[in-house]
């Protein structure tokens, strides 16, 4: 008889069986850690001082540099002042140079002498800590990710619900609506859209990678809801006066919400990606805000010159991110599909 | 003995700990050229046990008790090769499902799929092949088979595919045929020219062939000997004439007569427990209900001249107006039950969904109150959604797996507000699944957790939240079994007495009609052909379609 354990909710008993796959858990854990990283790094707890120039240009990991760095430490990033050309007389500019390379030398100087010759995973060009850097632009490429791919498939639900739900001329109107936006050629799309919101920034980036994304949450979105307002269940709903803002939402959603879910993992990994295009194409993070894109679009320069510590660390935090994002959304949808009970 | 079947124990994975068993231990035989019928209800194992004779039990998940065994002509098939295996299944054994629809590949012609068969097991070529392919479309009774042979599955009808799937079956001459259920989903006179088929093949090449069904009264005319399950086990087995004529197991008596019959009519039909506990005779020595109208009844819904099309694609632009009902027009009293009875196809469903508008009604009107409801527009018919009602026919559909039976409950009277306060809402809904036969931990509850009757329980007491006045009964027991059938009707029959509830019951299930009915309709393509009081429609049926209808029920004595 069913009357003795507990009653287990449906989410409950995808919480079980999730519990029970190890991969899931090991995924979430994953990402739970990277979530803590990003709040930590958002409240300024963690790579606040990411932009210090601790290290020489270019310090290289620790396991990675050549003996000499590691055992002279403090070796002056700039060696020494060059030597100034004779003097000219006839300069008339020759006082005011005199002056600017007293000013100059000083300055140089001071600085020199506390940069590290090589740090834990390396430096950038301007010296900066590279784990720590990975750490800020994580903040920056998860953000735009899950910020962007929930206001796609937000988007893409809302659309696709109403378009399945009421067919029709509705559905006509949104199809159309969506041939057209998917005909147009996806970067020029974006560069539509960055070019009409003109501004530089992360919620741009947001807004672009959502406003172009909803198409393929839509398509599905709208065959779910398709296939269920057929269901009996939508039609005793029906029967019993249930507003048809109620059927979308209330009971067809719950019942089509792992297709967003999953659509929703899917984007983030996507929009991570993305975000590297853009920042490429130059639509990317503003100068001063450091993003995984925007690292890896400085390592196309470094690797001529052999300098990989800052491709290596910011594509293996995405891999990582990435893979364990999508295990986990693997095994989500699996456990929250209501077929298997 | 073709095939012996001994001590077959098997067990269902569910998670990485558990397992259920599904069949106990369980032996019985089956003699050359006989037929024997396994006859159980839902979760007593019979296709269980008829698929691991098969092996197409899914590996990954099913533990075969080691002790089990199973004798094909002396030879143990459960430990053979898969490649043996494969060869056996088919040429000697071969096996019929119950949806035809299903089990053909829709995109393949009919001959394809049988010449398939032919060329695999019996070694034929292509020419061979389609020559005997015509003989045994001819042989189950295909009309025309030179132009049924390239056919897809879908240009041929229910009845049509299934005689596919039989002469798929005894292609290759198999000295057994596993029919699992193969009438469940056909029409009541599919159904009678399936089985004088499978009767008639079986004597013909001296088959044996082992009938599954739910069903013990469809085997009385052609079972020899019969086993019922029940929960893993085996409760009887014997000749089929002594199991009829005298069962000896308290389970198999309760099968033969919780099932309406057609010749009486108690106050409350018999469950399971009744028997298994002594308590009750034959039906007919029971206090009998009287049903029928009268010329004084009060009058609920007046409907005249229903009409629904739907409109189907032809070509490219093309549509074409398919009448699913034609101008049906019907009188339902207070506190009376008309029944609706039809084969599918008939548009006996459409008129019920049609009058809730669930569809939107082509033409006619529903009088309710002197009132039209399909004329009104929706916000002035928001306020008789409550009052007339429906229960779907699939428990396992109509409710929202993601809602709480409370949730389920309570909906509806906050969209109508029936109540007070969620407080009193609470309140009634816990009285209505007491009335309705649940415990009150059912409130807390998903509807996945409950049986295919329990939930049909709560689809009842769903509507009940509303206090309707018409509920439409649209094949509301067909999905269940027939012990839990029989609870469901009498809680139906309760509370029409309780509330002064009028029904229109629609089902394809005539006994059960002739049962709950004061009236009955019958309709065929879209039109009603003949309507009157039930006992006078079954006792004197006027028109031929309705002969037939009540000619092809299977009696069981």
């Amino acid at each position: 008889m069913h009357a003795i354990h507990d009653s287990a909710g449906l989410w409950t008993l995808a919480w079980r069986r999730l519990r029970a796959d190890r991969i899931a858990m090991a995924a979430l854990a994953v990402v739970v850690g990277f979530l803590l990283l990003l709040a930590g790094s958002a409240t300024g707890l963690v790579a606040a001082d990411w932009e210090e120039e601790v290290a020489v240009n270019y310090a290289p990991p620790t396991f990675a540099a050549p003996r000499a760095a590691q055992a002279a430490p403090g070796v002056p990033a700039v060696a020494a002042t060059p030597a100034a050309p004779p003097a000219n007389e006839f300069d008339p500019l020759a006082d005011d140079l005199r002056e600017l390379r007293a000013t100059l030398g000083k300055a140089v100087a001071e600085p020199a002498t506390e940069r590290a010759p090589s740090l834990l995973f390396g430096a950038d060009k301007w010296g900066h800590d590279i784990i720590r850097k990975t750490i800020k632009g994580g903040e920056t490429s998860i953000v735009v990710g899950l910020a962007a791919a929930t206001l796609a498939v937000g988007l893409g639900t809302l659309f696709g619900a109403v378009s399945g739900f009421y067919g029709g001329l509705v559905d006509d109107f949104f199809n159309w609506f969506y041939n057209v936006f998917t005909s147009i050629p996806s970067i020029l799309m974006i560069l539509t859209v960055a070019a009409v919101l003109q501004q530089k920034g992360v919620l741009t980036i947001v807004l672009i990678l959502g406003l172009t994304g909803w198409t393929g949450p839509y398509r599905l979105i709208r065959a779910e809801y398709i296939k269920h307002k057929a269901r009996e269940y939508v039609m005793a709903a029906d029967a019993i006066g249930a507003s048809a803002w109620r059927k979308m939402f209330s009971h067809i959603f719950p019942n089509v919400s792992h297709v967003a879910l999953v659509q929703v993992s899917i984007l983030v990994v996507g929009f991570i990606k993305a975000e590297v295009i853009l920042s490429f194409l130059g639509f990317g993070v503003p100068v001063g805000v450091v993003s995984w894109g925007s690292m890896l679009n400085e390592a196309q320069n470094e690797l001529i010159l052999g300098k990989w510590w800052q491709l290596a660390a910011a594509a293996s935090a995405m891999a990582l991110l990435v893979t364990a994002f999508s295990l986990f959304a693997d095994a989500l949808r699996d456990a929250l599909d209501p077929k298997v009970k | 003995m073709l095939l012996q079947v001994r001590n077959l124990r098997i067990r269902f994975r569910t998670d990485k700990k558990n397992t259920v068993e599904a069949v106990k231990g369980i032996s019985f035989d089956v003699p050359h050229n006989r037929t024997v019928a396994l006859v159980g209800e839902s979760g007593s194992g019979k296709s269980v046990s008829s698929l691991a004779v098969m092996g197409l039990l899914p590996p990954q998940t099913t533990l075969i008790d080691a002790q089990s065994s199973v004798l094909f002509e002396g030879r143990e098939v459960l430990h053979q090769p898969a490649a043996q295996r494969r060869a056996m299944c088919g040429r000697d054994i071969a096996m019929i499902f119950q949806e035809p629809m299903s089990s053909l590949n829709p995109v393949f012609t009919v001959g394809a799929q049988i010449g398939e068969v032919l060329r695999l097991h019996m070694g034929m070529d292509r020419r061979g092949a389609r020559a005997r392919t015509l003989e045994l479309l001819e042989e189950v009774g295909i009309p025309e088979p030179a132009a049924k042979i390239d056919a897809y599955p879908s240009q041929m009808s229910g009845g049509q595919q299934q005689r596919v799937m039989i002469a798929m079956a005894i292609a290759c001459k198999p000295k057994l045929l596993i029919a699992d259920e193969p009438t469940t989903a056909l029409d009541v006179t599919i159904q009678k020219q399936i089985m004088e088929l499978i009767a008639s093949l079986q004597k013909k090449h001296q088959m044996s062939v082992l009938f599954i069904t739910h069903d013990l009264g469809l085997v009385a005319e052609i079972a020899d000997d019969v086993i019922v399950m029940r929960h893993g086990e085996v409760r009887e087995t014997g000749d089929a004439r002594a199991v009829f004529a005298e069962p000896k197991d308290l389970y198999t008596r309760a099968l033969l007569h919780c099932r309406p019959s057609l010749d009486a009519r108690p106050l409350r039909l018999p469950v399971i427990n009744d028997y298994v506990e002594g308590r009750f005779g034959a039906a007919e020595h029971q206090p009998q209900r009287t049903r029928g109208s009268a010329p004084g009844d009060d009058i609920v819904l007046d409907v005249h001249g229903l009409k629904k099309s739907f409109w189907l694609r032809e070509g490219l632009f093309g549509k074409r107006e398919f009448q699913a009902v034609k101008g049906v027009s019907f009188k339902l009293a207070r506190g009376k039950t008309l029944g609706v009875v039809g084969e599918s196809g008939s548009g006996k469903s459409t008129v019920g969904l049609t009058l809730l508008r669930l569809h939107q009604a082509t033409g006619g009107r529903a009088l309710f109150e002197g009132r039209d409801l399909l004329a009104m527009s929706a916000r002035e018919y928001q306020p008789f959604k409550r009052r007339i009602q429906i229960i779907f026919q699939n428990p396992y559909a109509s409710l929202n797996p993601r809602f709480t039976v409370g949730q389920i409950l309570l909906e509806p009277m906050r969209l109508h507000a029936i109540g007070a306060s969620d407080a009193e809402r609470t309140h009634m809904a816990l009285a209505l699944l007491e009335r309705v036969g649940l415990p009150q931990q059912a409130y807390h509850r998903y509807p996945h957790e409950f049986s295919g009757g329990q939930r049909q329980r709560i689809a009842i007491a769903r509507c009940l939240t509303m206090k309707p006045e018409i509920l439409v009964c649209d094949e509301s027991v067909s999905a269940l079994d027939v012990s839990v059938q029989a609870q469901v009707l009498n809680l139906l029959q309760d509370l029409q007495d309780e509330f002064g509830l009028s029904y229109i019951f629609i089902s394809h299930d005539l006994s059960v009609v002739k049962y709950i009915s004061d009236q009955v309709m019958v309709m065929h393509k879209g039109e009603v052909v003949e309507m009157a009081d039930s006992d006078e429609l079954y006792r004197n049926p006027r028109h031929p379609y309705t002969r037939s209808l009540l000619a092809a029920i299977p009696r069981a004595a």
